[in-house]
């Protein structure tokens, strides 16, 4: 189909694409790698070229107290947002993509907004309402701000799970005997298995780096970012390269994971559908 | 004069001697990695000549079919168009137009500017445009829907707008890949008759490709069959009906009997059926078409043909006839033809003449 | 087909979730909005126009609203500008190493944010690594100062930032386009530039919108890359509410422009919402 790429001849206008993908990527890469390298610079994030290559600001991020007590509680705030917005989001996009009713638009408008929004302003709204009810900042606080705002991505995920999966089966089901529930169970939610674990993987992931909305919820105990800013206000050391580094490598990892994920569950659903067109083709 | 048709026409005959080759394919070859999809195929098209490709899904059809058209290019041998050698041009430079099999409509604009889309880009005078455009719309009585999106009209409308797109720039051949196959039954018969009346008042070579062999029959000058990416036979209809040339060709247009008979001293034998035949000592296959099968009564057998009886297993109704299926002992099952109102038979005599029982080759599969 | 059971049992936990946790707050700022803040640093109460007034009065409100927006705009144009022709290339040029490219597009868009702001820092400040490497190479002999602490370098790492936010969308803008299309425009005499302009862009214009829509908004509304980067000239109207809930306290000014951005982005998403579906033929 791409018949351009697969004669493996270059015509003049792509090769101008071509030279702009790259000069794009090295774009976006440039900075994480000068982060990489001055992690291992002895002299400090600045100055070319970088000097004596050393492992000393990893053995100093290591014994940093302070960073590992805020790995803890970021790693606990999210675990937490996970569970809630998987919670709520998942039967936000059942609805949304199977039953009607009325306000469901004005519903999901209001489900997808904080993927858009600003952060401040949830931060800021979330703020207001814990001032007036009177809760105390804390990382449960941060754990509510970052639920509520991550819905929307175990809505969307699992949303378009929902849409790949082929009516079909369920129709199936229903036919061979099972009822509503029945085949909820042994239908619907095993084909979004692979939907919600790649929502889980994301919401992790994001609640980790969020810094927008926490700025705002932050009561004494820091998550890993507010960590870093803080060290930020008060002098730029390699050491925050490192920590940067080892951010970069775990986002990586778990970007890497959950599109592989995603993409394993495209192929079944697809797989899936194709066996059932096949079925009914035999059938006519 | 219309202004659609190109100027020396010329009268068409049903075999291509008469007139000169438009698009000559030397030996193309396929391969898509390891996979050979098209092998050593060399084909003539004759000026004004309508021209089927006739196979089954994955015999390599739409592939021959883009490779004239330029979005694939072949792994061996040459296409021609006259004394240009075509395969070394961008699809955007050939004379040559497709209908796709799903329209290709472009979906942000009107039917009116969809058809006018070539003549755009080549840059003709607005003028030109505007009546070479309404006229085609005309040709193809669609000229109500001009300003319509193709969302709004139906699949039949959007393939008679795909064709008048591509026949308003005065292709020097029209490429069709399936364009009937979506729709049903009814429209598809009366687009069939349609679409040959097109292409004689056109008058440009048509290459259609099909997987239905009846439409191949009812609408095409010759018909390419190709089989695992090699060409079976390439005859019209009626030849390839009545002296196909191999198993397949037999089997795949109309039905037919296979019989595999021994062949000693010009006697043929296949089971309790014996007839004469002048071919060479050894095995032999022919090709017995069920309506040259007879349900006879009476004891004098005619010079030449064969008799045998049989048990009546099944019937298949088909309107104007049935098809019943015989059974006559050694194993051999006869499907026959005959007229839809005789009476339930249980027993019957068959009798066919010699001369109908058609050697084919072997056709042996292909991976 | 679904019951009325199901339908309360699904639709109603996140409707009550999502009342209190967003709906409410928005609301709690409308109403903070129309209070103010005595001289005791207590929030008053008393329902008046004076935050609306007091921002469509003082100068700095208004300016600093301008430049966000025009920092915005830039980011925007340059997001699309570096965004779209990488998403055609990999749509339509990148053949079999499409899926890793596109992977290769997402993973900085997952990589902290803060990680990323605080790079572009160490490489632009005046000790930082671009400036070292001009005088290390002798291209300059003093430190470029512009570089830092100046909208350019808001905008530049914005741009970073926000880039593949716009190719998302464009890319599967781009995806969902048949390729026949592109072959029947072939077909019909068009080189791959006449049938990129006449089929594939307008096609492509709703992811366009979207992703200008997700650049736009998100650069409007940051507070910290100017924070980190800007200095006091790259100052957004974020930082200005940030101090309000901070240091300046007065809650219920700063909820005043939020409630104004808030406003604003609403409006600026149906807008962009309305032009989506006016330019989608599918």
């Amino acid at each position: 189909m791409e018949f351009l790429v697969s004669e493996a001849k270059l015509i003049s206008g792509s090769r101008w694409l071509l030279l702009h993908a790259v000069a794009v990527f090295a774009f976006l890469y440039l900075p994480i790698a000068v982060l990489i390298v001055y992690s291992f610079n002895s002299e400090g994030v600045g100055g070319f070229p970088p000097h004596h290559l050393t492992l000393g600001w990893y053995r100093t991020l290591f014994a940093d107290g302070p960073i590992w007590d805020s790995v803890l509680n970021s790693l606990q705030v999210a675990l937490a947002a996970m569970a809630i917005s998987l919670a709520f989001g998942v039967p936000a996009a059942l609805a949304l993509e199977r039953a009607q009713f009325p306000g469901k638009a004005l519903f999901r408008r209001l489900v997808l907004l904080p993927l858009i929004l600003p952060g401040i302003i949830t931060g800021l709204s979330l703020l207001m309402l814990f001032n007036v009810t009177g809760t105390k900042l804390s990382l449960v606080t941060i754990v509510l701000g970052h639920g509520t705002a991550l819905i929307s991505v175990a809505t969307t995920e699992v949303f378009a799970g929902l849409q790949k999966l082929d009516r079909a089966q369920e129709e199936a089901s229903l036919d061979l005997g099972a009822n509503y529930w029945q085949t909820f169970w042994r239908i619907t939610v095993p084909n979004l298995k692979l939907p919600i674990i790649g929502a889980a993987l994301l919401i992790f992931t994001l609640s980790m780096d969020e810094i927008a909305v926490s700025f705002f919820l932050i009561g004494r105990d820091n998550t890993l970012p507010l960590e870093i800013w803080g060290r930020l206000r008060r002098g730029i050391t390699p050491e925050i390269n490192a920590v940067s580094t080892i951010i970069f490598a775990f986002s990586l990892v778990a970007i890497v994971f959950w599109y592989r994920l995603r993409m394993r569950g495209e192929s079944a659903a697809e797989a899936g559908t194709e066996l059932v067109g096949a079925v009914e083709e035999e059938a006519v | 004069m219309s202004l659609l048709t190109t100027p020396n026409q010329t009268t068409l005959k049903a075999a291509d001697q008469a007139a000169p080759t438009l698009l000559s394919i030397r030996n193309v070859a396929k391969q898509f990695g390891k996979n050979p999809v098209l092998r050593d195929i060399s084909l003539e098209v004759a000026e004004g000549e309508f021209l089927t490709i006739l196979g089954e899904s994955g015999s390599g059809k739409t592939t021959l079919l883009r490779i004239i058209a330029g979005f694939e290019s072949a792994s061996a041998g040459e296409v021609w168009m006259g004394e240009e050698r075509l395969d070394r041009l961008p699809p955007y430079r050939r004379l040559v137009n497709t209908v796709f099999q799903h329209y290709a409509l472009f979906p942000h604009l009107t039917v009116e500017q969809n058809v006018a889309y070539g003549l755009r880009v080549a840059k003709r005078p607005e003028a030109e445009i505007e009546s070479r455009v309404a006229e085609a719309l005309d040709k193809v009585k669609m000229s109500a829907h001009a300003k319509s999106k193709p969302s709004k009209i139906s699949g039949g409308q959007q393939q008679r707008i795909a064709l008048a797109r591509a026949l308003v720039n005065r292709p020097r051949l029209l490429l069709l890949d399936e364009p009937l196959s979506a729709l049903d039954a009814n429209l598809r018969r009366q687009m069939q008759v349609e679409l040959k009346s097109l292409q004689r008042e056109v008058g440009i070579s048509f290459i259609f490709v099909t997987h239905d062999q009846e439409e191949a029959m009812v609408m095409s000058d010759r018909i390419a069959l190709l089989r695992s990416g090699e060409l079976e036979q390439v005859a019209s209809p009626r030849e390839i009906y009545g002296r196909p040339a191999t198993a397949y060709a037999a089997q795949f247009i109309g039905h037919t009997n296979l019989l595999q008979g021994q062949v000693r001293g010009g006697a043929v034998r296949c089971g309790c059926l014996t007839w004469s035949a002048t071919i060479a000592d050894g095995t032999a296959l022919f090709s017995l078409r069920p309506e040259n099968l007879r349900v006879v009564a009476g004891k004098t057998i005619a010079a030449g043909s064969v008799r045998v009886r049989g048990k009546v297993r099944h019937r298949a109704f088909h309107g104007a006839t049935e098809l019943i299926r015989v059974e006559c002992g050694d194993g051999l099952v006869l499907v026959a033809r005959t007229p839809g109102n005789d009476g339930v038979l249980d027993e019957v005599e068959l009798e066919f003449s010699a001369v109908d029982a058609v050697r084919v080759r072997e056709s042996p599969e292909r991976l | 087909m679904f019951s009325r059971a199901y339908k309360v049992a699904v639709a109603v936990p996140p409707l009550l979730w999502v009342t209190v946790f967003l709906l409410v707050p928005y609301l709690l700022m409308f109403c903070y909005s129309f209070w103010s803040v005595s001289a005791s640093q207590t929030i008053q109460h008393s329902w008046n126009f004076d935050n609306y007034l007091q921002l469509l009065r003082v100068d700095v409100y208004w300016q600093t609203l301008l430049r966000s927006m025009w920092i915005a705009v830039r980011v925007t144009a340059l997001s699309l500008l570096l965004g779209y022709p990488l998403a055609y290339f990999l749509s339509f040029y990148a053949g079999k190493k499409k899926d890793l490219l596109y992977q290769l597009v997402i993973i900085p868009l997952w990589v902290s944010y803060l990680v990323r702001a605080y790079a572009w820092k160490t490489i632009l400040g005046s000790d930082g690594v671009l400036n070292t490497l001009l005088q290390y190479v002798h291209l300059t002999k003093h430190p470029l100062e512009f570089l830092l602490y100046s909208p350019f370098a808001v905008v530049l790492t914005l741009t970073h930032i926000y880039t593949p936010f716009a190719f998302l969308p464009i890319y599967a803008a781009l995806e969902h386009i048949p390729r026949n299309l592109v072959e029947a425009s072939h077909d019909l005499g068009a080189t791959p530039g006449q049938t990129f302009w006449k089929v594939i862009f307008p096609l492509s214009i709703p992811g366009v919108l979207a992703g200008a829509t997700f650049a736009f908004v998100l650069s409007l509304g940051d507070f910290l890359a100017p924070l980190l980067l800007g200095g006091p000239s790259g100052i957004m109207i974020s930082n200005i509410v940030v101090s309000l809930f901070g240091a300046a306290y007065n809650w219920p000014l700063g909820a005043a422009i939020s409630l104004c951005m808030l406003v604003l982005v609403v409006g600026l998403l149906f807008f962009s919402e309305r032009l989506e579906k006016k330019w989608s033929f599918s």
